[in-house]
């Protein structure tokens, strides 16, 4: 029998990690030991992209896409594929929609619109292999850039490639190089900021564990086109593996002398620190980050002077998101031209989405600028889950706002966004259904801005926590109408007149919700909650018809809230029970619902 | 005041050394110090803040104010076993909250606190970056998706079990 020399790529980043990918990538390896098939390479690579499906294993150069996987599911994996050529049908991807399986990963819906070109190594190589990443090219824009351009030059064709910032403000890149490339002084420094803190975006983490080399060459291009020597990069505690494998690439990136004095022979030096974070939204602000990296508390600061002017340490600094470093190297590989041919008039090339909530097919998505929202939720994600309605997508995170249904066809650039009154932010999609109640999530985003304040200044640190009071009152059912308008005002009032970014960007949420949602304020108002969410406004109640008498929820109630005799219809009494809901999980004939008060 | 030589347990002097070191050497700042103390410790005990803050010409003042601004740094010591709920959007829309409020039954703590027998501490995070499998929480660095409310149960039971053979053993 002759078997033939496969690669299998399995996904070891945190989402599969998450549910349990070592132990599918250890059996697999004991396995494949085991029965000495030596024509079998297993590759740990980084996110493949559809995390809702892992752990998943990509089998190359059949392109066969197993998900869901177990290590049970390894045998069959191996004797079938593997020995004779079968693919196991049941463990690839099944369409929703059509219920058909579909193994070639290129014809999965979800693949076969995305356009990878930050994300093109993300899922191919192996994160902590710097080997890898060199065989495909790897290394070889910086030393382009070295032997062929000046630093004016590589300014120029990042100019023309019209990239702009993919932090949040969409700021063009080729110009904030170049405003620091102009200061003159010894000492600058380059940033990477991987302090990602908005809640239900994980895309710097995904690519930070995925492809560390092309953000190490990005900025190592960026520092040789502004002048710097040494560069930093911030990221936020929580993201373990993104540091651990950071850490892992700097060294191997100084051994093979990719940092360090005098890269490729030219003269140039330059290398790469890491900072963790600990634990505060606001250092995603560049003041307040480069105050972080310094050791001190992260608070921002008035600008001017800008960071290109006087930054981190009083030098001329630069200062770029994750995905912005990660580009760059792609842009010099495939020319400015290509990439600024991508996109909009308004945007070039790509964003990176990472797509969660109510969504079929969660992960992170990467499309040209310019795609409308509805082929993002549903040709990409697929749609919403048990045939709910879809609601809006929130878009941009604490600084963004929700995008309504009615705005689906919207082609999404930063000027689009921005005109609905949502931003791109740096690419958090979060797919609400009709399940979502739009008052308690702008409750939970004040919420969030309101502890992440860093109280410097005024508007901020009171406007949130007043906006807070007041959304508390919608929530409770004891606001009145014009708290509506109070709320607009001082949305408004925050908005204008607060220091930095966090406080310019935090009435967002709620200004949007008013704006698409005014009906569900004034239901709460009216002392109802449309999406049965808000726990003063709802309560629970027992269908006597479904309810079979189990006293399984009587048991297990946490505060004796439910009465009734073994095999008759329970009851609940409203005034005890405290909404917790387990009851609903527990009861074994779904004789348990919410209803409005 | 207590300094170095104090320190009788030889292990926790040479960490302590070794956390000088470090900030001496590696160009340290206070948030890498304090990052490095709850590293050892799992806390920032005030005895060593005082400490060090003699020992390296830091001000205790500035050491507080940072302490102070950032979320990962906590004064009290924590539980033996730490759960990390995420409260991140995506969690939140899946029903995160729900979940939440079935741990503070559960335990009968709150996030920031730590159970009187000091096993459990629950601490509250936004977004630990992997919502594609939300809800989602880390107990004892291991990270759990698509959690609900069974998954926990199982999850606290089988720590209880542990420390309850522990304990058996003693």
């Amino acid at each position: 029998m002759i078997i033939k020399p496969r690669e299998l790529w399995i996904c070891r980043s945190t989402g599969c990690n998450s549910l349990n990918a070592k132990a599918v990538h250890d059996e697999l390896v004991k396995q494949i030991k085991e029965r000495r098939l030596t024509q079998i390479e297993v590759k740990k690579v980084g996110c493949m992209g559809l995390c809702q499906c892992g752990p998943s294993i990509l089998i190359q150069p059949d392109n066969v896409y197993y998900v869901h996987l177990k290590p049970k599911h390894i045998p069959e994996i191996i004797e079938k594929h593997l020995l004779k050529d079968q693919i196991v049908q049941h463990l690839a991807y099944l369409n929703q929609e059509t219920e058909e399986f579909i193994p070639n990963k290129e014809n999965i819906p979800y693949y076969n619109r995305q356009r990878k070109i930050t994300l093109k190594n993300s899922g191919t190589i192996d994160p902590e292999n710097i080997d890898e990443y060199i065989r495909i090219g790897g290394y070889e824009n910086i030393e382009k850039c070295l032997k062929k351009y000046k630093p004016s030059e590589v300014i120029q064709i990042i100019k023309n490639s019209r990239l702009r910032g993919r932090g949040g403000a969409g700021f063009p890149t080729g110009l904030k190089w170049e405003l620091c490339a102009k200061e003159i002084n010894d000492t600058k420094y380059v940033i990477c900021n991987g302090d990602e803190g908005d809640p239900g975006a994980f895309m710097d983490d995904i690519l930070m564990e995925s492809d560390p080399h092309s953000v190490i060459e990005g900025m190592c291009v960026g520092g040789y086109a502004i002048g710097a020597h040494q560069g930093y990069i911030y990221i936020r505690a929580e993201y373990a593996l993104a540091i651990k494998r950071f850490d892992i690439a700097l060294k191997q990136a100084r051994m093979k002398g990719f940092l360090g004095r005098n890269i490729h022979g030219s003269g140039f030096d330059f290398d790469i620190q890491l900072k963790k974070g600990a634990g505060a939204f606001v250092c995603g602000e560049e003041t307040a980050l480069m105050a972080s990296i310094e050791g001190k508390r992260g608070t921002p600061r008035p600008r001017p002077p800008f960071p290109a002017q006087s930054g981190l340490w009083g030098k001329p600094t630069n200062i770029n998101n994750v995905k912005t470093w990660a580009t760059i190297p792609h842009i010099l590989s495939m020319g400015a031209d290509s990439y600024s041919k991508i996109g909009t008039e308004d945007a070039s090339g790509t964003i990176i989405l990472a797509l969660t909530g109510k969504i079929n097919n969660s992960g992170l998505v990467e499309i040209p600028m310019g795609t409308t929202i509805r082929e993002v939720v549903f040709d990409i994600g697929g749609g919403i889950p048990h045939g709910k309605k879809f609601k809006a997508i929130q878009i941009g995170g604490p600084s963004g706002g929700c995008i309504p249904a009615e705005h689906l066809d919207t082609v999404m650039d930063y000027k689009n966004l921005t005109s609905l009154g949502a931003i791109m932010g740096s690419g958090g999609v979060i797919v609400l259904d009709e399940d979502t109640c739009m008052v308690d999530l702008a409750h939970y985003f004040i919420t969030f801005t309101q502890r992440e304040s860093c109280g410097k200044c005024a508007p901020c640190r009171i406007g949130t926590l007043k906006m807070l009071n007041l959304l508390t009152k919608f929530k409770n059912g004891v606001a009145k109408m014009e708290d509506i308008d109070e709320l607009e005002h001082l949305a408004d009032i925050v908005k204008k007149t607060s220091l930095c970014g966090l406080g310019q960007t935090a009435p967002n949420p709620v200004l949007t919700t008013i704006r698409y949602f005014r009906d569900e304020y004034e239901a709460h108002v009216n002392g109802s909650c449309p999406a049965l969410v808000c726990k003063d406004l709802i309560r629970y109640e027992i269908i006597p018809t479904k309810c079979v008498g189990c006293q399984f929820c009587a048991k297990n109630c946490p505060v004796h809230a439910i009465s009734g005799e073994i095999k008759q219809a329970h009851m609940i009494d409203s005034n005890l029970c405290i909404r917790c809901g387990l009851c609903v999980v527990q009861c074994p004939s779904d004789a348990i619902r919410k209803v409005g008060m | 005041m207590i300094k170095i030589a104090d320190i009788t347990n030889i292990e926790e002097r040479k960490a302590i050394e070794n956390i000088i070191r470090n900030y001496r050497e590696d160009s340290g700042t206070v948030i890498s110090l304090l990052q490095d103390i709850q590293g050892h410790y799992n806390y920032l005990p005030a005895y060593i803040l005082q400490l060090l803050s003699r020992e390296l010409k830091i001000p205790l003042s500035k050491i507080y104010s940072v302490a102070t601004f950032y979320a990962q740094f906590s004064f009290n010591e924590k539980g033996k076993h730490i759960i990390t709920v995420c409260d991140g959007t995506a969690c939140h829309v899946k029903g995160g909250p729900l979940l939440y409020d079935y741990l503070i039954n559960q335990l009968g703590i709150h996030g920031g606190e730590t159970t009187p027998d000091k096993i459990f501490s629950i601490e509250i995070v936004r977004c630990l970056g992997c919502c594609a499998i939300s809800p989602v929480m880390i107990v004892d660095d291991e990270l759990y998706g698509n959690l609900n409310m069974q998954k926990i149960s199982k999850i606290l039971s089988k720590i209880r079990k542990e420390e309850m053979i522990q304990e058996g053993s003693k």
